[in-house]
């Protein structure tokens, strides 16, 4: 029995540090991306260690890359976060967390800490996973970030070097898991309709807003229970 | 609007989303249409994102170019089971390549 709780406590403590060394290696991009769409060093890190979600940070100098507006770029940044207040309505129920270790753990709350935790059978489980990939992540996302925007700030122009495709590449390996069923497959090709017809007619940063649509449209009727119920 | 006031808004709204999933009781953001939509939202802005990223002149006019090449490349290693840092570091060289000798 005992044996048994220490093999579990190892098996989820590897697979969180292996998720937080792939997750967080990749915070080199958030840096050089950023520094690529015009934004310094420390806007670069503020955005690491304050914001803390790749998604987010991506979709921020994504809009700023294009030459949008900073109310776009915060508004794209911020609607892509929503996903992180359901996965803390998950995540609470696992952790039985309050004040300050309840601030601490908000901030953990993404994407991958998340994935981990749930995944778990057993709460003692579920708790190592969280914390451990969370704060693995922040940790190497943040020195990764440093390293990126200093190497982007150093190379010049960062079309040269292909730069602009990296983030577009960015952003279609963040989509690629979430393509799974018909619903995301319709909303991702609604979205990039909407998209190429609004783009000519209105400034940069508000296509990206208007592709919301897309998802109030996909997601909003479900008029045959069947389907939905099935999903449950 | 500076661009730090946008950096430290956008951190300060993503934390108060976080922050919400703990404080607000489950009921309230326990709503069927919350649940379809939300996991829609990241496909439907990342979607966006490509296209503007990727396909679009700085006038909003559909374009193939580097990047396009580079996208290819993407979705190609995305198909092979590629890692993150793989497929993207591989955008970047395709394009750069195009560039060069294009």
């Amino acid at each position: 029995m005992r044996a048994g709780l220490l093999d579990e406590d190892a098996t989820v403590v590897r697979k969180s540090l292996a998720v937080a060394v792939a997750t967080g290696t990749y915070g080199i991009t958030a840096g050089a991306l950023a520094v690529a769409a015009g934004l310094s060093v420390l806007q670069a890190m503020a955005l690491s260690l304050l914001l803390f979600s790749g998604g987010s940070q991506f979709a921020f100098f994504g809009v700023i890359g294009a030459g949008g507006s900073p109310v776009a770029a915060v508004a794209s940044s911020t609607l892509l976060g929503v996903r992180n207040g359901l996965y803390g309505l998950q995540v609470s129920q696992l952790l039985g967390v309050h004040r300050w270790k309840r601030a601490l753990a908000a901030h953990l709350t993404i994407d991958e800490s998340t994935a981990v935790a749930v995944t778990q059978q057993r709460t003692r489980q579920q708790r190592i996973g969280f914390w451990l990939t969370g704060a693995g992540i922040f940790v190497l996302w943040n020195l990764m970030t440093l390293v990126g925007a200093l190497a982007g700030s150093a190379l010049g122009d960062p079309r040269a070097y292909g730069l602009d495709a990296a983030a577009a590449a960015a952003f279609v390996a963040l989509l690629w898991p979430r393509l799974r069923g018909r619903d995301p497959l319709a909303t991702g090709a609604l979205a990039a309709f909407v998209t190429v017809v609004v783009a000519p007619f209105v400034p940069a940063g508000i296509p990206v807003l208007a592709a919301v649509a897309a998802a109030l449209v996909v997601g909003l009727p479900r008029r045959a229970p069947s389907a939905a119920q099935v999903d449950r | 609007m500076s661009m730090w006031v946008a950096v430290l808004a956008a951190c300060a709204l993503a934390y108060a989303l976080k922050l919400a999933g703990y404080l607000v009781p489950q009921h309230v953001l326990d709503i069927p249409w919350v649940h379809r939509v939300t996991p829609l939202l990241p496909v439907a802005l990342l979607s966006a994102l490509i296209v503007t990223q990727a396909f679009l002149t700085d006038e909003g006019r559909v374009v193939l170019d580097a990047r396009a090449a580079g996208v290819a490349v993407a979705v190609l290693l995305l198909v092979l089971r590629a890692n993150f840092l793989v497929v993207v570091a591989a955008a970047a060289v395709t394009a750069a390549l195009v560039r060069a000798f294009f």
